[in-house]
């Protein structure tokens, strides 16, 4: 891998088994097995998906429902692993997807940012220094120390959202999380994430709304059953993408 | 190798924040909170003692100690393969999204039972004083089938949990396995009778009775390990170790798509 990339992917084809029914205990599978129906469907989400990210560059993936865009980012995160092909990245990467999917409910506010923050592959003394200003970035306040099962789902992305920002990422991954809290936080959360793009952070951004890819990146590609049909600059494939929604 | 030890490396904090949680969180919103790691076994002693201290242990006055070092042996083993089990599969929602080595939830699980075992041992102590079993020399080697057991149930947690993930129906069948190795672990009744009638077998295939007999050993005869019993339990506990990260490792990639 060159050394001004951030991410590279490369012949990256993801296959899952549909199974007909799905088989998860044991009577079934030895009943289906025997008789010989343990057939699956084979559903190819990605094929054959080849692009490179360079240091700095903010590439947006587009895409209808289904094309393979969800199935993208957790390949390139590193929660799915490609059944052929490989994902190399470089640098410390931040997936800003599904904020707060590691808060234990019974925690406190408190108890999440360490437990989340361990979870995102920080280190004790990082949080320690890094906690008062996720607290007061998350404008949670007093409300630190009551369960987390307390909190109103806007707080707990906010909570999210602030531990997944304390780091200054190499690589940011983006899905719709803009949208996070009510508007006063979701300006803050633009502001924060608009200036990590100041500081030359690579972007990888996945939507299926033109108009944030337009305003955030400046290379796309677009997904379509899995293929990528078309790459490069954002203004080119844009009209593309235009042409193929309508 | 020196990948995936990087990679504990950077974990590391991880893992001792989720010891800390499954902790924390066992005995939140209860009054006594860690006092029952203490209070439960000492329960559990004194019914065990009461109903079976009639039958079978003829006016032994340590019977206690003898049911408590095997009751405090086998819930470990019991707990800890059970939770282990139930890790990957309860953290399902954590798995599916944020990229964490996966051995890390089995690995924290039998940690935790660990700790809360190694402090219930504490009530071990004050019943044996209270009853005056005599420390000797040889309680030093009472460490030896600890960290056997530990490393049997660490493998056998990984087997389990590799395949929880693709039959959930392993749940039930290991509840139901467990409840055989406690009968025939010798925690309330004495082997020697067993052993007369040609029922020995029994405790020669069972690494877990191999640990509690020679906890005993060490703990309340006053006596060395048996090495016989140290050498098969350990050869048990590291192929069954074996067997575990092997089928994990293999498998581990699949869990998502099970999950």
């Amino acid at each position: 891998m060159k050394k001004d990339t951030a991410i590279k992917v490369s012949d990256v084809s993801m296959r899952f088994n549909l199974s007909q029914g799905k088989v998860d205990n044991l009577k079934e599978y030895v009943i289906k097995f025997i008789t010989g129906k343990l057939m699956f469907n084979e559903f190819w989400a990605l094929r054959d998906i080849n692009f490179e990210i360079k240091k700095g560059e903010r590439l947006g993936v587009l895409g209808l429902n289904g094309s393979g865009k969800s199935t993208l980012l957790k390949v390139v995160s590193g929660v799915l692993k490609p059944t052929t092909g490989t994902v190399e990245t470089r640098g410390t990467l931040a997936p800003l997807l599904e904020l707060g999917a590691g808060f234990a409910g019974d925690y406190t506010g408190r108890e999440n940012v360490y437990l989340y923050g361990s979870v995102l592959g920080y280190e004790k003394e990082f949080l320690d220094e890094k906690f008062d200003e996720i607290v007061d970035f998350s404008g949670i306040g007093e409300f630190i120390d009551v369960p987390i099962k307390n909190y109103s789902s806007g707080m707990k992305s906010r909570l999210g959202f602030a531990i997944a920002t304390a780091v200054e990422p190499d690589i940011l991954i983006l899905d719709e999380v803009l949208s996070v809290g009510d508007k006063k936080f979701r300006q803050k959360s633009e502001r924060k994430i608009l200036s990590m793009f100041d500081k030359g952070v690579t972007v990888l951004f996945v939507s299926h709304s033109l108009e944030q890819v337009l305003r955030i990146c400046d290379k796309a590609i677009i997904l379509d059953g899995g293929h990528i049909v078309a790459k490069g600059d954002v203004q080119k494939v844009a009209k593309i993408y235009k042409n193929m929604t309508e | 190798m020196i990948k995936s030890l990087k990679n504990f490396k950077k974990y590391k904090y991880l893992l001792y924040e989720l010891v800390k949680k499954n902790i924390k969180l066992k005995y939140r919103r209860s009054y006594l909170g860690i006092l029952w790691t203490l209070i439960e076994p000492l329960l559990t002693m004194l019914v065990l003692s009461l109903v079976f201290g009639v039958f079978f242990a003829k006016g032994d006055k340590q019977y206690p100690v003898y049911i408590l070092t095997g009751r405090l042996l086998y819930s470990f083993f019991s707990t800890g393969t059970k939770g282990a089990l139930k890790s990957v599969s309860s953290n399902a929602s954590m798995i599916k999204k944020v990229y964490v080595p996966k051995y890390m939830y089995v690995l924290s699980s039998i940690i935790s039972n660990f700790i809360i075992f190694l402090i219930s041992l504490l009530v071990l102590v004050a019943v044996a004083a209270v009853l005056q079993v005599k420390p000797t020399i040889y309680l030093i080697e009472a460490i030896v089938p600890l960290i056997i057991l530990f490393i049997i149930t660490s493998g056998a947690g990984l087997l389990l949990a590799t395949l929880e993930v693709f039959f959930r129906d392993m749940d039930y069948i290991w509840g139901v396995v467990t409840m055989l190795i406690m009968y025939a672990s010798a925690i309330f009744y004495q082997t020697e009778r067993l052993f007369k009638t040609g029922h020995g077998w029994v405790f020669n295939i069972n690494p877990i009775y191999m640990c509690i007999a020679n906890f005993r050993n060490t703990v309340l005869y006053g006596r060395g390990l048996d090495i016989k019993y140290t050498v098969c339990s350990l050869a048990f506990g590291l192929v069954i170790t074996a067997i575990g990260v092997f089928v994990f490792y293999k498998k581990q990639d699949k869990f998502i798509l099970y999950l």
